[in-house]
């Protein structure tokens, strides 16, 4: 059974990579145009004129000292070990730098997102393996499309990190910012860690290390189609084991450098796994959509409607863990109320209302109540719909981990953001649909592939 | 009424009874009741019976355990002794919310289950110290028990029970009153 990417499909992924480029560089551009302090003067002016940017203008003077930003970071008045340097910049510098950092902040949140799928749908494949699962294997091929996208997208994202660092003006992350180390001793005290030099060593073992599985996984997945033992599945079972006890550690390493590190003063010890709920959420979802695009294409007919369950009922679980681990961060960090952790939380709740408890709505009050029945979770349609809320939930909550460090109150969708939507979503989908048609759609070497064809719940 | 006559079919496998199920069905027999040592998955599917309502009882359930939690934590905590807990006075219910969430879940679980296992009992008719309606204690070890009314066609039914794997076949005046 083969399937090969359809014309169509292809121009569309193009199509969308070249419009997500426009609505990027037309982000990058607008910023740009804001060169000095005296253009935010004007702007802010005509913001508080329009009233559109009133309540921002009055907050920002009030607040913006006690809040986590772009420089919060450098005068979080809790510690006062440094409480000066931030004095120096006026507001209208802050605004300037928020309105830079928005476009650098867009694509970072973009790429990350459609990253971190194709590393969810790895582990949830690994797991596969080591558990030996009988129902899955009819599925292998097609994880195996959607992890073609890990190594390309886990190096645009290290990339877009390293960059904003060196051709930007640390835009995302302000520990890459000599300037504000210099002034900022908990910065300082996290150094031997937070620098550039070892970001980007990290970044590339945690990189290759998931690379390698991943290619040597497809490389006998592949060769076990033809084989007449089961040694290529063996090795395989072997190296998803070791995979496993790699990821779990560099998945939460990356969680604190990639994403934590954005708020170099808070942290928090779950971060780590709630990221990886996240992934794997996103990434399970994916799996199914996949399953049933191709499946609508009259493909894949050994799937039946028990795979689909159960993939559903991952992505309603999945959900709810996610959820579980989102609170118990949220619930410590605002019980305990102390001002360096809770600051975290403050911002959110003051400057990204919508997104920050709509992104509850989505991520759990959806799934729980939309997957709740076990016949609709039969239901192609319905997997579909509830699968884009899901996904829309954990683009959003990407978005809150990484705006309220760069832009503070200065977000928008628009542009910038659905720009890069388009374009790493073009490129997902052009390297996942290209991947599936390397290989045939049953990986029919696989030990368990007649249990898994068989199965039915 | 005749249908006090019934045959038990005994079978030792539960795939056996599984093919044995459904070729009864497909003669249009209708079979009383089956009891079997452990749940045979698909059993139920096979015999045609409707599907269980108890998950719906199950999500009410849920849903009084997690009123019942909102409404008593909004009373002992807000309403009759409003404490000053960690600098978070307790004067807003909804301010105070998340504090309760794990008390709501674990109220809405604690409902859902118990409740859920109450209807079961009481729904199977299965109460302390009732005598067992079991018509043969091997099914409560390794053997599986068909019953079918019989309405006159015992020789047609107990050949096609043969044909079906059937290790016993036993024609018995079934006691209404027995349970």
């Amino acid at each position: 059974m083969e399937y090969k990417i359809s014309n169509r499909l292809r121009i569309a992924a193009i199509i969308m990579m070249a419009l997500g480029l426009i609505g990027v560089t037309s982000g990058f551009l607008s910023a740009n145009s804001v060169k000095t302090v005296e253009d935010v003067k004007v702007l802010l002016a005509e913001e508080a004129h329009h009233g559109h940017g009133d309540a921002h203008a009055a907050d920002h003077h009030g607040e913006s000292h006690n809040e986590e930003g772009h420089h919060g970071a450098s005068h979080d008045e809790a510690h006062g070990a440094h409480a000066d340097e931030g004095h120096h910049m006026s507001h209208e510098e802050h605004v300037l730098h928020q309105i830079h950092n928005r476009p650098w902040a867009a694509l970072y949140v973009g790429a990350f997102f459609f990253f971190m799928i194709a590393l969810g749908v790895l582990a949830f494949y690994a797991i596969q393996y080591a558990s030996q699962a009988g129902w899955s294997p009819v599925l292998f091929r097609v994880m195996e499309g959607i992890t073609a996208y890990m190594l390309p997208g886990a190096i645009i994202v290290l990339l877009i990190a390293v960059a904003s660092g060196t051709i930007g003006h640390y835009n995302i992350f302000v520990w890459m910012n000599p300037e504000v180390v210099e002034h900022d001793k908990l910065i300082q005290g996290k150094s031997g860690y937070l620098n550039m030099t070892w970001f980007i060593v990290r970044g590339i073992i945690f990189i290759s290390g998931w690379a390698l599985y991943r290619h040597f996984s497809r490389k006998f997945s592949i060769a076990q189609d033809s084989a007449d033992d089961n040694k290529n599945f063996k090795k395989n079972f072997r190296i998803s084991a070791a995979f496993l006890v790699f990821y779990i550690y560099t998945e939460s390493m990356m969680a604190w450098d990639w994403v934590m590190s954005v708020d170099p003063h808070w942290f928090s010890t779950l971060f780590g796994w709630y990221v990886f709920a996240s992934m794997f959420v996103s990434g399970i979802t994916v799996i199914a959509m996949i399953t049933i695009y191709l499946k609508s294409k009259g493909l894949l007919e050994f799937v039946n409607d028990s795979h689909i369950h159960d993939l559903a009922k991952f992505m309603f679980g999945i959900s709810i863990f996610w959820t579980y681990l989102w609170f118990s961060q949220f619930m410590l960090i605002w019980y305990s109320n102390i001002p360096e952790e809770v600051t975290y939380f403050v911002t959110r709740i003051e400057h990204y209302k919508l997104p920050f408890f709509g992104m509850l709505a989505l991520n759990f009050i959806f799934p729980l109540l939309l997957l709740m029945n076990s016949d609709y979770k039969r239901i192609n349609w319905f997997v579909i719909m509830t699968g884009i809320i899901i996904l829309c939930g954990h683009y959003l909550d990407v978005f809150n981990w990484i705006m309220p460090a760069t832009v503070v109150d200065r977000w928008f969708i628009g542009m910038p953001e659905i720009g890069a939507i388009l374009l790493f979503g073009g490129l997902f989908l052009l390297v996942v649909f290209t991947a599936l048609g390397k290989a045939p759609l049953l990986a029919k070497g696989n030990p368990f592939m007649k249990e898994s064809k068989h199965f039915h719940y | 009424m005749e249908a006090s006559k019934v045959i038990h079919a005994i079978y030792t496998d539960d795939d056996v009874l599984m093919s044995a199920v459904k070729k009864v069905k497909a003669e249009k027999h209708h079979i009383e009741e089956i009891y079997t040592p452990f749940p045979v998955h698909g059993l139920d599917k096979a015999m045609g019976l409707a599907p269980t309502r108890i998950a719906i009882t199950s999500f009410m359930y849920g849903c009084v355990g997690l009123t019942v939690a909102i409404v008593m934590m909004n009373f002992i905590m807000i309403k009759d002794w409003p404490q000053d807990i960690g600098g978070k006075p307790s004067f807003s219910y909804l301010e105070n919310m998340p504090a309760f969430v794990p008390i709501m879940f674990e109220l809405t679980v604690f409902f859902a289950a118990h409740l859920m296992v109450i209807t079961f009992y009481l729904r199977s008719r299965m109460w302390p110290f009732k005598k067992a309606e079991n018509p043969d204690p091997r099914t409560t070890d390794d053997h599986f028990l068909m019953e079918i009314a019989v309405h006159d066609n015992e020789n047609e039914l107990t050949s096609l029970l043969q044909k079906t794997g059937a290790v016993e076949i036993n024609l018995v005046d079934k006691d209404e009153d027995a349970h």
